[in-house]
């Protein structure tokens, strides 16, 4: 059944970077049960444009859950109350008519304002740039299946890559730390038999970057695997330990 | 030294560190805690074990340096680890709330650990560095446990130690690496476990003494 609902919004509210932000509050009225917590956002945004006012910036895209691009921290919790959905995914039907839902963007030194509840996300790309590839040579394709790689495995290598680069781990860990995302990135290509030969260089250039880039440190608070929409485990951080120590500790890479 | 002192200075590196002194200090309550047991033997039973342990010499020395290296390794990065997470979110949120992962000891492992030095020095002050040529030490433990502040300040330092540890354990061998389906859950569970001996374990000695007076 289709409701309605009337609620407050307490969004955040900022320029630029170095800008002074704050809370700002709005009221969305008649905001149907069915749209997304984007789309109620829209509504809210037409409004504020109608009445001269500056639209909230918010980051979106594919709006189906698969591009990483959106994501807010809502009333405390990264993408939202729901488990294992991105906020594109966060329905209005799980807020209750007469709620204030408080609306604040990503918090972390690595993900700077741009505006609003917008963050420049590309600290993760740096991560990856530093080492989250495998060198493949040009040429012809190769066969398909000539390695042999175990189901179970390429299960988990699968698990790892549904990592979509949202940043909810960031958000949401109490130290702001990037070990999930590059636990992730480095698990996928660690498990195949073509992510072997960087494995060494990769786990040590990742963890370094990440570092350099002022994420925290991960203390094994498990926020991260609880907010990813796409429930990675932190398994995959114990794996990037594992590949650090080896190959920090044991490898011939310096 | 840079091949190791490189990898130990990053992030997981100085997790490492914190993993394996952590875990030598588990072993170290869980040897301190058996010794300590020995209190329910009896007044005398307790002094030669006492006794026993001292007349290791060399050894107890040995380990006595062990432990304070392990300690300033521990303390020093947990200090740095806990000012570097403070500085990688400057603008905290105004709303917190968790999804299911912090626990009442992940949450405060920053805050119990440092009144864990606290009592550790007030601790030492109390059994280590004293005259023990004219008293046991049996004598020592219940001079100190007849005073009601001493039993208190003891029951609450063993119920934050056992707080630190109840995270502290699993953590520690999450950042080793040991993370694995089939002993995951069972690490956890023993975490808890832990948690409760080292609480009950310890917390009940306070009283048991100044029940005897």
């Amino acid at each position: 059944m289709t409701k309605s609902i009337n609620i407050t919004l307490k969004v955040w509210r900022q320029k630029g970077l170095h800008v002074k932000g704050g809370f700002e509050t709005y009221p969305a009225t008649d905001i149907s049960t069915d749209m997304s917590f984007l789309e109620m956002i829209d509504v809210v945004n037409e409004q504020l444009t109608l009445d001269g006012k500056d639209p909230i910036a918010f980051d979106h895209d594919c709006r189906e859950g698969i591009c990483g691009m959106c994501g807010a921290v809502i009333n405390g919790r990264s993408h939202g109350p729901e488990k294992g959905t991105t906020l594109c995914q966060l329905h209005m039907r799980h807020f209750s008519n007469g709620d204030t839902i408080v609306i604040e963007p990503w918090r972390a030194k690595a993900f700077p304002i741009v505006k609003d509840l917008v963050v420049n996300r590309s600290a993760f790309d740096q991560i990856i740039l530093a080492g989250g590839y495998i060198s493949v040579n040009t040429g012809g394709a190769p066969d398909a299946n000539s390695i042999p790689i175990a189901q179970e495995i390429a299960e988990l290598a699968m698990d790892a890559a549904a990592c979509i680069g949202c940043g909810a781990c960031v958000a949401a860990c109490p130290n702001a730390s990037a070990m999930l995302f590059t636990g992730a990135k480095i698990s996928q290509l660690a498990l195949l038999p073509q992510g072997k030969p960087e494995a060494a260089n990769r786990a040590l250039a990742m963890v370094r970057k990440m570092d350099e880039l002022c994420f925290g440190n991960c203390s094994n608070e498990r926020e991260c695997e609880a907010e990813c929409p796409k429930e990675i485990s932190i398994s995959n951080i114990a794996r990037l330990n594992r590949e650090f120590i080896e190959a920090g500790l044991v490898s011939a890479v310096k | 030294m840079n091949r190791l002192t490189n990898p130990l200075g990053t992030s997981v590196g100085k997790k490492l560190m914190m993993a394996v002194t952590g875990l030598g200090f588990c072993c170290f309550l869980t040897i301190h805690l058996v010794g300590n047991l020995t209190i329910y033997g009896g007044k005398d039973f307790f002094n030669s074990y006492v006794e026993h342990l001292h007349s290791l010499g060399p050894l107890v020395t040995l380990a006595e340096i062990g432990l304070l290296f392990f300690a300033v390794i521990h303390i020093m990065t947990g200090a740095l680890l806990f000012y570097q997470n403070l500085k990688a979110r400057p603008i905290r949120y105004s709303v917190n709330k968790r999804a299911g992962g912090r626990t009442l000891g992940s949450a405060t492992m920053p805050y119990t650990g440092f009144i864990l030095l606290l009592f550790v020095i007030f601790h030492l002050l109390n059994f280590h560095f004293v005259d023990k040529t004219q008293t046991t030490t049996f004598q020592l433990v219940s001079n100190a446990f007849a005073n009601p502040a001493y039993i208190f300040i003891y029951m609450v330092a063993v119920i934050i130690a056992a707080i630190h540890v109840s995270h502290g354990l699993w953590s520690a061998f999450q950042t080793l690496g040991a993370n694995h389906p089939k002993y995951t859950p069972f690490l956890r569970g023993l975490s808890i476990v832990f948690s409760v001996v080292v609480g009950i374990g310890f917390g009940f000695i306070p009283v048991y003494i100044s029940l005897l007076i």
